[in-house]
């Protein structure tokens, strides 16, 4: 099996994160072996941020390499263009207008909705992602969450439920 | 998959400090080793911020003295500052364990420079334990503690970015022991390092370092993956991962100690090869000492001297290929924060056009857009220093414009000598030393400190002053003011001060505002706790 390469950009405060510690506890469930990476360190003050999610029968470096990623969640417009050169040549981009701001149900969780709409394309079931995401999230959030993870996945093509 | 749980680096090596029965850590906060501390403490463990790295040093020495297990935090720089009582902590030893974690930040994700502290370790003579990931750090950490108590000296733990703020699987061994009680046992010539004691202590270093790269030689640490011998790569750190997932194919030596090296081990390596290319992050401190120690290795090209590894640049130095890289992705640069208390400050000192001798903190953000007002950053409190030395060495109307700086933590960290030198040896303009009191350590995600009055876990402790301190060094103008509420008089604040020619300190206090709610959840409890305590003690009566 192919280590799976995702890498997810946005800027300090969007919950870059908390989406990349999510989707590596979803790997975790689905019995994988995970690494996780990013830099943070002013990550509060509004930079950019982008944090390496990589998952399969056995992970090596803790690091996506410049232009392997197989998957780009970015959670900025701005930061589309800047993160570009990361993905891998027929690689997968989700991007922030996937799910319009309008249509979200707490303009703070986008970074769940494009968890869902990266759940489709995923080798392993959406649900290990829901239920990472409810792991994360104090209960009382988990159903506008799970909303998001649902719009997010409809967008991406996905069947709901 | 039971009991394996996703950790970073840094919360695999607080586990491990909880189930090795590490009795105190203690440290100062710094990207990337702060988590260390906070998760050992949520744990369980005993754990307290130091005013700076030095004191967490002095204080984790002590408590080894005592013949405890104690752990050490710091970022790379910090051990800069540590150093002083490291180099005569290798003579002395130790009766418990010390383990001294060292997290370098090749790249400077968020540093002033990207030394490699491995260097450390062989200056001063100790052994440098290096893990690669979540789980060796999690392992080594007991090996190091083994080491320590072995050969009763401190040990120096070398962590990276990705090591530290990486998060893999790892399998605890659970808690193994409990921390044990202290003792103390005199031994003066051991430990007062006066030149007849350090003398004999230099040569006991130097016959324990033989015997631990002796041990080194067998040592499970330093592995062998013999594969195809057309390749040999020695490496150690993250950089292993990186080089086993790029070459494959290529025969390995894995380095978990990297000082003192097993020579012998490497011998022979580097002959069973046909090709033998040292694999490191940073500087080629591997490669140099195989090359003194004639045996013949081929090191990375300079180029890959800056910067961190990673898959693709290792694939790079094993093909020799030294044609430019593709320029990174430039991405957004961090700002101050909206409503940042800081702001009020910095579009003053702008306004004033003020020469500002700056710190390490939130306020480094003031040297980018939109104020630029920010000249000068080296080092952890040498806002204070180097201002002087500006005011010593600039014409009179160019010293007027010269304002130190420095924020609460900061000051606390190192600011307070430089406000001795500045009672002690005030230049002729005076001086104007601004203190950007935010309550906090912001920057490394709201860390607590002397002047905040509560502990690490954020418990009530007793509260340095800083104006009070200000003061009682002798600091003939002492204010404090709230330069977010009054933007107006803080600048006129400002600009008398300047005109005057004596040395002031201005504390322009308020809370950041990420840490605000936290703060005031804290106070609460503060208070909460201590009305319950008064009430304990009068029912006791
Ligand atoms: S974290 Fe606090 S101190 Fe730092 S920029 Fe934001 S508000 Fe200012």
């Amino acid at each position: 099996m192919k280590v799976t390469n995702v890498v997810l950009a946005g800027l300090g405060g969007q919950g870059v994160i908390k989406a990349s510690d999510i989707l590596a506890d979803a790997a975790v469930r689905a019995g994988l072996d995970v690494k996780k990476s990013e830099v943070h360190g002013m990550s509060q003050r509004g930079g950019s941020v982008t944090s390496d999610v990589r998952f399969g029968e056995k992970v090596l470096s803790p690091m996506v390499p410049r232009g392997e990623a197989d998957f780009l969640v970015v959670l900025s417009p701005s930061e589309v263009e800047v993160a570009r050169p990361l993905l891998a040549a027929g690689g997968v981009l989700l991007g922030p207008d996937l799910v319009p701001e309008a249509k979200l149900p707490n303009r703070k969780s986008l970074n769940v909705a494009l968890l869902g709409a990266l759940s489709s394309h995923l080798p392993f079931p959406p649900a290990a992602l829901l239920a990472a995401v409810k792991a994360a999230l104090p209960e009382r959030l988990h159903a506008v969450n799970e909303q998001a993870f649902e719009l997010g996945r409809a967008a991406a093509g996905g069947s709901v439920r | 998959m039971p009991d394996q749980q996703l950790l970073s680096g840094d919360e695999a090596v607080a586990h491990a400090a909880f189930d090795a029965g590490v009795a105190l850590g203690t440290g100062y906060p710094g990207t990337p080793s702060t988590e260390i501390l906070e998760a050992f403490s949520a744990l369980g463990g005993r754990a307290q911020w130091a005013p700076n790295e030095k004191v967490a040093l002095e204080v984790g020495l002590g408590a080894a003295y005592g013949a405890v297990r104690a752990l050490v935090t710091m970022k790379h720089v910090g051990l800069n500052v540590a150093a002083d009582p490291l180099f005569t902590a290798a003579y002395t030893g130790v009766t418990g364990a010390l383990v001294v974690v060292s997290a370098d930040d090749p790249g400077m994700s968020s540093s002033q420079n990207e030394q490699d502290n491995r260097r450390y370790g062989i200056a001063a003579g100790l052994p440098v334990l290096e893990p690669a990931d979540a789980q060796e750090a999690y392992d080594l950490f007991f090996t190091a503690v083994e080491l320590s108590e072995r050969w009763k000296l401190p040990v120096l733990f070398r962590m990276t970015t990705r090591v530290c703020h990486a998060k893999s699987l790892v399998r605890p061994r659970g808690r193994r022991e409990t921390p044990r009680p202290g003792h103390f046992e005199r031994d003066i010539a051991g430990r007062v390092m006066i030149p007849s004691n350090a003398r004999p202590a230099h040569r006991r270093l130097r016959a324990k370092l033989a015997e631990i790269a002796a041990w080194a030689e067998e040592a499970p640490l330093n592995r062998v993956e013999a594969r195809d011998p057309a390749l040999g790569l020695i490496t150690d750190g993250v950089a292993y991962l990186h080089a086993a997932e790029a070459a494959p194919t290529a025969s390995v030596l894995k380095l978990g100690l990297v000082h003192p090296l097993p020579l012998e081990k490497l011998r022979r390596f580097a002959a069973s090869v046909e090709r033998c290319v040292v694999v490191e992050e940073g500087d080629p401190v591997i490669a140099d000492a195989l090359r003194a120690a004639g045996i013949a290795v081929e090191s990375k090209p300079e180029m890959y001297r800056f910067g961190e590894l990673d898959v693709a640049r290792v694939r790079r130095i094993v093909a020799r290929d030294t044609s430019p890289e593709p320029a990174p992705p430039r991405g957004k640069p961090p700002e101050l924060c909206p409503a940042c208390p800081y702001h009020a400050a910095y579009a003053a000192l702008k306004k004033l056009d003020c020469i500002v001798a700056g710190d390490i903190g939130c306020y480094s953000l003031g040297a980018l857009q939109p104020y630029q007002a920010m000249d000068t950053c080296v080092a952890m409190g040498a806002a204070l220093g180097v201002g002087l030395g500006l005011r010593h060495a600039l014409p009179p109307e160019q010293a007027r414009r010269v304002v130190s700086v420095i924020g609460d933590s900061t000051f606390v960290h190192s600011g307070i000598t430089g406000l001795a030198e500045a009672v002690y040896n005030p230049p002729p303009t005076g001086h104007v030393v601004l203190v950007l009191d935010n309550g906090t350590t912001a920057m490394t995600g709201q860390q607590e400190h002397p002047g905040t009055g509560r502990t690490l876990d954020h418990a009530p402790t007793a509260q340095l002053s800083i104006e009070r301190l200000a003061e009682a060094m002798g600091v003939p103008s002492v204010t404090v003011f709230d330069a977010f509420a009054d933007p107006a008089g803080f600048e006129r604040l400002l600009a008398e001060r300047l005109a005057a020619p004596t040395l002031s300190v201005i504390v322009a206090r308020r809370p950041c505002i990420l840490a605000a709610a936290d703060i005031r959840k804290w106070e609460k409890a503060g208070a909460e706790r201590r009305a319950a305590q008064a009430c304990l003690a009068q029912a006791e009566e």
